[in-house]
């Protein structure tokens, strides 16, 4: 919660206010909580909110309704990566994803995760909120639909773009990394 | 229907990996990838990018984040 409430905010403090005016929120209101959501759910829209209104505040975050170039449709992977029409395998990788992992980082670590977090910043509001519940803080996708009031196929969609932007960041990274490995020796 | 390209395969990952593509289709997807081990490195990097976000969400509650919340539970308990 408190990661979620860190992507709307400027500062760690700000966000540990949003958190502790959340729970205030959610005690203050318990008695009018009638049990249509489950309480997690009913916490998480709470959240959002107190965040969404500290966010504009620092003028961090724009009105959530603001924002609809993140749906918009067009490839996640830029499509001069795959051949075209002329050549012998149209849609095919001209060179593949290069591969991350080396013997000596068997998984995404330390200065990788660092790559992630600033990528999930970078993201459009939704694209941030939806891979911050599902994969930040383990929500289910239903839940994620009845926190944000999505449906199924457009959660995916943001989800999907989410993951597709943190991925090329990350390839990014290791790119210029191996880069500069190669110049060195 | 025909075989997916990588171009095509690269916009199902998600959908695959939720389980919400239809059964012909997931064949496909998985028919492509057994083939193509370009495809297979994109999947596993996808795969690696939600681990590592789920990750990043585990630097916990501060301990300043903690004692506030237990001075908000102690006051709403006092009322």
């Amino acid at each position: 919660m408190l990661r979620l409430a860190r992507l709307h905010v400027s500062s760690g403090s700000a966000a540990e206010d949003v958190l502790q005016e959340t729970w205030m929120a959610v005690l203050g209101g318990l008695h009018r909580f009638e049990g249509r959501a489950r309480l997690r759910t009913w916490v998480f829209q709470i959240l959002l909110n107190v965040a969404r209104t500290q966010g504009v505040k620092d003028r961090r975050t724009v009105p959530f309704s603001a924002l609809t170039a993140d749906l918009d449709a067009g490839p996640t992977v830029d499509s001069a990566r795959f051949q075209g029409p002329q050549e012998p395998f149209p849609g095919g990788w001209r060179q593949f994803p290069a591969p991350w992992t080396s013997p000596e980082d068997a998984a995404l670590s330390g200065e990788a995760e660092r790559v992630i977090r600033e990528a999930i910043m970078q993201l459009p509001e939704r694209q941030r909120v939806v891979i911050a519940l599902r994969d930040v803080d383990g929500c289910k996708p239903q839940e994620v639909c009845e926190i944000l009031g999505l449906s199924p196929g457009n959660q995916r969609v943001l989800l999907h773009r989410a993951c597709a932007f943190v991925r090329q960041q990350v390839e990014g990274y290791f790119s210029r990394r191996h880069a500069a490995r190669t110049e060195r020796t | 229907m025909t075989a997916i390209t990588c171009a095509q395969l690269v916009e199902l990952v998600t959908d695959y990996l939720e389980g919400e593509l239809d059964e012909l289709t997931a064949r496909r997807f998985e028919e492509h990838l057994a083939l193509c081990s370009g495809c297979r490195t994109y999947v596993d990097q996808f795969r690696q990018v939600i681990q590592a976000a789920g990750q990043v969400a585990e630097d916990d509650l501060s301990w300043q984040a903690r004692t506030h919340l237990l001075a908000a539970f102690r006051g709403w308990r006092e009322r």
